[in-house]
């Protein structure tokens, strides 16, 4: 507990994030208001998805916890559509900035802006899933004393880690399978952010939670450096300095 | 420059500041923007501050000398040319402004979640008389609005107060009025910014080594403020006291006036700019004819500032009064490219004053205004979201998300209808709505996930 787990989970959680931000984002203005405006579509999703789960409890009756399950799976369909509104707006704005330019091109190719999107979904997802948690974590307090996991804390930091680098990821597919029209794409995106956020309902069940979700993580980081043009090839030459 | 003094123990009295976005002036050429905030009702310490800022850039100085010169082939091209080197740039003046608001946001909501002085109840301003401790939810509702109607009254008399002595050239009493609330500001706020901050870290300080920390802090930030000194110390200034003024809003206005305050004011702020008898439109009509800034010192400039010893063009042909000003306001925004520096050079001197070479013109940047009002409201909404969201983050999070967002289609507004625009009614619009709808909806949804571990 106090300052050292705070800055450690801190770390683990938006230390990948931040540092995306800091080399890719900070030098270019147009990206960090595509950053900004990225987190605000994901904050009017999960305004939406609130506003449904909210309804849905009055309605029903029930406990909060029992419709989370429909909560969590609205707010992950809401995100993805805001992903999408996301990139009809992108693609007006490349558009837009490709007319006004002396060489007809946009500054910004549409797949750096798609990167930039994801990583801002991630960014906030992020933010907003940890620092509540990171904001107890500096106080006094027994972690898990009531028979929960006493790894509440490093658990949520790498999960959270690893949802930016999956928002990223899938930002990158989604807006490369929505410009090539194909739903197979948008189907797989719209399905692995399902099946992560399922796999988060095993929690504190960590080996079956962290476990498989790291493994995504992989793999579609894997198909987004694919998507994006990357190849083997292209890590020897990268590596090789040439 | 609406500043008085209050009697009374507490500490301010809230001028009115109006801020708002104000393009480039002269209406017959369209030059680009640099985003100006005219804003009104100065604040001081305890005042609300009004500040207006014209843009002096090219286009003005370009606009008058246009007009005159009337050549529509040349007007065209240029006109082309700026509106593509605005959009252009336009993505830079963005971020111009996010860095010091967000300074601004950083500061206020450090200081309230850290200083607990800033959340306690300690009595109101007499701005807002009515006390909202009653048991009724319908009786609290009509005090807060009773006293936003009490404060807007106010801002609005301050506002009509400032435009009148601007229009009969009452220069020395608005700039001496400016000083007395900077000073208030910059000592005894700092004082007790200062006081309350070494309380609550538990820090001793004695009375000497204070004395001469907050002497240098506030001699320096009026010299920067009012006279001379390097952009970014005077830009540091202006977001620490517009910090300062909106912890003293977070603190005195009771919780849902504040709310009815910061919506109120808004839509002030939107008559005030748009509407042809609205008194900020009126200020900087006035302004524009007689060409010359309007109340520098109290905005929020991103541009390089000029050398100390250059002057601008038209210096000549204002008034002493207003020399101390110019040199503490850069706005002198140049067009980057060679050819159009010479052209205004060559064609903006009517007067043969001092030779301003090429290499300085090119050396300035383009740079941005605000005005300081924006930043307080912004802080305030931001602020009390810290303050009051039972101690939630995402609360915070989302307003200062939604006001970046609003900045950012001001800005975009101001790129396409090219003239004065208020800054406050679409951020602090979306701020409002993220507030209580964060604070009341995705709270609960967001807590009984992160409860059960879920992430979505």
């Amino acid at each position: 507990m106090g300052a050292v787990v705070l800055l450690g989970c801190a770390a683990i959680a938006l230390g990948p994030a931040a540092a995306l931000v800091l080399l890719t984002v900070v030098a270019e203005p147009l990206l960090v208001i595509v950053l900004v405006a990225g987190a605000f579509f994901w904050l009017l999703s999960l305004l939406a998805a609130s506003l449904l789960w909210s309804v849905a409890v009055q309605l029903s009756g029930r406990e909060d916890a029992a419709l989370l399950p429909l909560g969590a799976a609205a707010a992950v369909l809401l995100q993805e559509l805001c992903r999408f509104a996301c990139f009809k707006m992108l693609k007006k704005a490349d558009e837009g900035l490709a007319t006004l330019s002396e060489d007809g091109r946009s500054p910004i190719s549409l797949r750096r802006m798609a990167y930039v999107s994801g990583l801002s979904f991630g960014i906030i997802s992020g933010v907003f899933s940890i620092t509540n948690i990171l904001a107890d974590s500096a106080g006094p307090g027994t972690v898990g004393i009531h028979g929960d996991s006493p790894y509440y804390f490093i658990t949520s930091a790498f999960l959270t880690m690893a949802l930016v680098l999956l928002h990223t990821f899938w930002g990158i597919i989604f807006f490369d399978a929505c410009e090539r029209r194909r739903a197979r794409g948008l189907g797989l995106v719209v399905g692995s952010h399902l099946l992560t956020s399922g796999l988060t309902f095993l929690n504190p069940w960590y080996e079956a939670s962290l476990g498989p979700i790291f493994i995504l993580t992989l793999c579609t980081g894997l198909w987004a450096f694919k998507t994006a043009g990357g190849s083997f090839h292209n890590i020897l030459k990268c590596l090789s300095c040439k | 420059m609406i500043t008085f003094m209050n009697n009374s123990d507490s500490e301010e009295e809230p001028c009115n500041e109006r801020t708002s976005l104000m393009s480039a002036e002269s209406p017959p050429v369209p030059s680009y923007q640099d985003g100006l905030q005219a804003s009104e009702a100065g604040e001081a310490q305890a005042h609300r501050k009004r500040r207006a800022g014209s843009s002096r850039g090219p286009s003005n100085i370009a606009g008058g000398e246009m007009s005159g010169s009337g050549v529509p082939v040349r007007e065209s091209i240029l006109e082309n040319e700026e509106e593509e080197l605005t959009l252009k740039y336009g993505a830079k003046h963005v971020i111009m402004l996010f860095v010091p608001v967000t300074l601004c946001m950083i500061v206020v909501v450090a200081t309230i979640k850290s200083v607990r002085f800033y959340t306690e109840k300690n009595g109101q301003l007499i701005y807002t008389p009515f006390s909202e401790d009653t048991p009724s939810v319908g009786q609290r509702l009509l005090n807060s609005v009773l006293n936003t109607i009490v404060m807007i009254s106010v801002i609005i008399v301050m506002t009509v107060f400032l435009v009148l002595l601007y229009k009969y050239r009452c220069y020395k009493f608005i700039h001496g009025w400016l000083i007395l609330s900077s000073l208030m500001l910059l000592f005894l706020f700092t004082y007790i910014y200062l006081g309350e901050v070494l309380k609550t870290y538990n820090v001793a300080m004695d009375y000497p080594t204070l004395f001469i920390v907050i002497w240098n802090f506030g001699a320096v930030g009026m010299i920067c403020i009012h006279w001379k000194g390097p952009l970014q110390l005077q830009q540091a200034y202006l977001i620490m006291i517009s910090a300062l003024m909106a912890l003293v809003f977070i603190k005195y206005l009771p919780e849902w006036s504040a709310w009815v305050i910061l919506g109120a004011i808004s839509i002030y702020d939107l008559m005030a700019v748009l509407c042809p008898k609205g008194p900020l439109r009126m200020l900087v009509e006035t302004a524009q004819e007689r060409n010359e800034p309007i109340f520098p010192a109290l905005i929020y400039s991103s541009a390089m500032m000029w050398t100390v010893g250059m002057a601008k063009p038209d210096t000549a042909a204002r008034g002493p009064s207003q020399q101390t000003w110019d040199a503490a306001e850069d706005g002198r925004e140049h067009l980057r490219s060679p050819s159009h520096a010479e052209s205004q050079m060559s064609e903006t001197s009517p007067v043969p004053t001092r030779p301003v070479t090429l290499e300085e013109l090119e050396e300035e940047e383009r740079g941005v205004k605000l005005g300081l009002g924006d930043f307080i409201f912004y802080s305030v909404l931001v602020g009390k979201a810290a303050a009051t969201a039972s101690g939630d983050w995402n609360t915070t999070l989302a307003c200062f998300v939604a006001i970046l967002i609003g900045l950012c289609l001001t800005l975009l507004l101001l790129a396409v209808f090219k003239k004065a625009l208020p800054a406050l009614p679409i951020s602090i619009t979306f701020g409002l709505i993220f507030y209580f709808s964060t604070d009341n909806l995705v709270r609960p949804f967001m807590d009984t996930l992160a409860s059960h571990q879920l992430y979505i």
